[in-house]
């Protein structure tokens, strides 16, 4: 039962007062400016655009200043700040093909044509503190090689001609869009992975992680992994063609399965898919494979009752914004409820006890 | 003087106009047999500006819109999609409708929702030659004893006010001025 | 004829997208510079939106929604009537304003001067910012030697 009760108001203008203060910390420190976090915590600002689900690196900056670097608080501005957003349209999708790679690497092929290109990555780093950086102090410009101009085309292509891997038919079937229609179960694919590519890192990263300890087993490599910036492409009505209406970062994995065939599908390799916003590696190989784990059906493989196969599950724990809203509303004032719980302990125990004392007064 | 193209026509001031427009028609909606005026949309012929600007306010690429009769233009087509990207559509898929009360046809083309989604049904811009507080009498929410507006029919709106909680809503646009039926009003006959 | 009409609509189609993808500042340089800068008047002023980004499963499967991107457009007429349409990406109205500007003026005969001047150099600098970057991802290429290999 809610019951609308009033007062506190100057408490909470005063406490946003001294979040604002606390927000900005020693004034002996200089500001951070958006532009710093948009360039220094980059990862930062991909996650909460990943997980706010809007690509633009300064609104995501500005979330994370506002948050304290709380980056549940800064998806939770983004998303907030979206639905204000007037929708245009519905990009064509993105040809990750014809990426600029800033990465590629595969763990299935070694010479896959496009070479292994390492790119700003903190694989091979020692996870050492590096104290130097407690120091300030400008960094020298990386090295460079005569660049690749032609497009890196995906590695699976190459599995594909000997009919070894199981195929994605292009479509051009209208994708359901969960910020417009609720959820509903069954999920198509396309709905899967709008809702993994949104959904908590931490959480993905352990349902993914639980496919590997083997629940709902399936032995995944990262056939390929590939980072770098697509141009986004969308029809205008009144130009009567499509254009480019910008630029984003990307991050894709695609996994290879081994697959010993089922009652429906031949023995082939299978495929998990991660495509996330922005630089953002962790959470597309963890997309990919509770992907391919959501798979089952439709391949034709047993449900082991592997929290990762339940769809259900996984899809409506993954946001963290739905997540943190119902999780935190508990700590909000629930007097009236807390009342009339504690009148019906109160009634159980008198009860109890009356169902006791007689006897104790008949002795 | 600004200059005149295939694309003039829409809001001058979009968030300021479709506000007060949104705010007319909710109005309207919210009180059957109200008359309010809403403009700021020059929309082709034969739109009228009502229509038009309800158009404009309600209307975006995920809105399927139903073009009937002499409403389906090339020149309405090429507004709608520049001003709002909404989708031309069959009147079976329409979210909302737009045309002459005979031109719209058949209301049961139009989508009524469903038990777990009401919502997911057509709104009608019904456009008129009149309309005025007379004519059939409404009662039900949002309406203090009895209103009257000049309906383009009875019995059709009499049955889908029996399909509540689903069924269609109206708007009656006539010039600047429009009116609405939503589904949960009584209407009776009355001379 | 149509074959005009298709490469016009191709050079609009490359314009129109160098101008989405310009960083803000590049463009904004070089525009200001422009002297012949036209009056015009809006058909719709700048509106900053969402568009929903699509993926296709497996990349190259069934679409899906990745999420969305700032997008800001506009579209203004000059007096002669020729409109310009400005489609940018993030969430400034004057790169809105400035993109449908040099949209229309491409249109007209100071197209040749707007190339020289503002699309010629932008295009220039992000592809030299692009070069870079494949440059130093080039650099990161791994180079395989073959070791010694280990018999049992």
């Amino acid at each position: 039962m809610y019951v609308a009760v009033k007062g506190g108001e100057k408490a909470i203008e005063n406490a946003h007062a001294w979040l604002a203060e606390e927000r900005r910390g020693s004034t002996n420190i200089a500001e951070l400016s958006i532009a710093q976090i948009r360039e220094q915590l980059s990862l930062a600002v991909n996650r909460v655009m990943a997980e706010g689900s809007l690509f633009d690196p300064d609104l995501a900056a500005l979330a994370i200043k506002q948050a304290r670097g709380d980056l549940i608080e800064a998806i939770f501005l983004i998303r907030a700040y979206r639905t204000t957003l007037p929708r245009i349209g519905y990009s064509n999708p993105v040809e990750t093909g014809q990426m600029a790679c800033d990465r590629r690497i595969s763990a299935t092929f070694k010479d896959a044509p496009g070479g292994q290109v390492l790119g700003p990555t903190f694989d091979y780093t020692h996870r050492l503190l590096d104290f130097k950086l407690a120091a300030e102090g400008e960094v020298s410009s990386a090295p460079e090689s005569r660049p690749r101009t032609e497009p890196t085309p995906h590695i699976t292509e190459f599995l594909k001609g000997e009919d070894i891997i199981q195929d994605e038919p292009s479509s051009d079937t209208i994708p359901g869009d969960l910020t417009r229609e609720p959820m509903e179960f069954p999920a198509d694919r396309p709905l899967r992975l709008q809702s993994l590519t949104r959904g908590d890192e931490g959480f993905v990263l352990g349902m993914a992680y639980s496919t590997q300890r083997g629940y709902a087993r399936n032995h995944a490599f990262v056939g390929e992994l590939r980072i770098g910036k697509v141009a986004v492409e969308m029809d205008v009505p009144e130009l009567g063609f499509a254009i480019e209406i910008g630029e984003i970062e990307l991050t894709e994995c695609e996994t290879v399965n081994q697959f010993k065939g089922s009652k429906t599908e031949p023995p082939q390799f299978t495929r998990g898919y991660g495509l996330v916003f922005g630089q953002s590696e962790r959470k597309s190989i963890a997309m990919a494979l509770v992907d391919r784990a959501l798979r089952w059906e439709e391949l034709g493989e047993d449900n082991l009752g592997a929290p990762a196969q339940d769809e259900e599950f996984v899809l409506s724990h993954a946001d963290n914004i739905q997540a943190t809203g119902f999780l935190e509303h508990i700590k909000l004032p629930h007097y009236v409820d807390f009342q009339s719980e504690l009148e019906l302990v109160r009634n159980l125990r008198r009860e109890a006890e009356e169902r006791i004392m007689p006897r104790e007064a008949a002795e | 003087m600004s200059a005149q193209t295939q694309f003039s026509g829409g809001f001058q001031n979009a968030p300021i106009d479709a506000a007060h427009a949104f705010r007319a028609a909710m109005t309207v909606m919210a009180r059957p047999g109200e008359i309010r005026t809403v403009s700021g949309s020059e929309p082709p012929a034969p739109l009228s500006v009502a229509a038009g600007t309800l158009l404009l306010t309600l209307c975006d690429p995920e809105t399927k819109v139903h073009l009937a009769g002499a409403t389906d233009t090339d020149a309405v087509r090429q507004w709608l999609a520049f001003h709002t990207g909404a989708p031309v559509s069959d009147a079976t898929e329409a979210n909302f409708a737009v045309g002459t009360w005979q031109e719209l046809g058949l209301l049961s083309q139009y989508r009524i929702g469903t038990a777990e989604y009401p919502d997911r049904s057509a709104t009608l811009i019904v456009e008129c030659t009149d309309l005025r507080q007379a004519g059939a009498a409404l009662s039900g929410p949002g309406i203090r004893g009895t209103a009257h507006l000049s309906l383009p029919d009875i019995s059709a709106f009499q049955g889908n006010a029996v399909l509540y909680p689903l069924g269609c809503d109206f708007f009656f646009t006539c010039g600047d001025k429009v009116a609405a039926l939503p589904r949960s009003t009584q209407i009776r006959a009355e001379g | 004829m149509a074959d005009q009409q298709n490469i016009a609509q191709a050079a609009r189609k490359e314009w129109m997208g160098l101008l989405a993808r310009a960083p803000e500042e590049a463009l904004m340089a070089l525009w200001s510079k422009f002297e012949a800068q036209p009056s015009f008047d809006w058909i719709r002023s700048p509106e900053v939106g969402g568009v929903m980004v699509r993926g296709r499963t497996g990349g190259t499967g069934a679409p899906f929604n990745l999420g969305e991107m700032t997008v800001t457009r506009c579209s203004l007429a000059l007096k002669d009537g020729t409109v310009g349409h400005g489609y940018v990406q993030g969430r400034s109205r004057r790169k809105a304003e400035a993109a449908a500007l040099i949209d229309a003026l491409m249109q007209t005969e100071a197209a040749g001067d707007i190339r020289a001047q503002v699309i010629g150099p932008l295009s220039q600098q992000m592809q030299a910012a692009k070069t870079a970057r494949a440059a130093k991802a080039a650099a990161t290429k791994v180079e395989f030697f073959t070791m010694v290999r280990g018999e049992d």
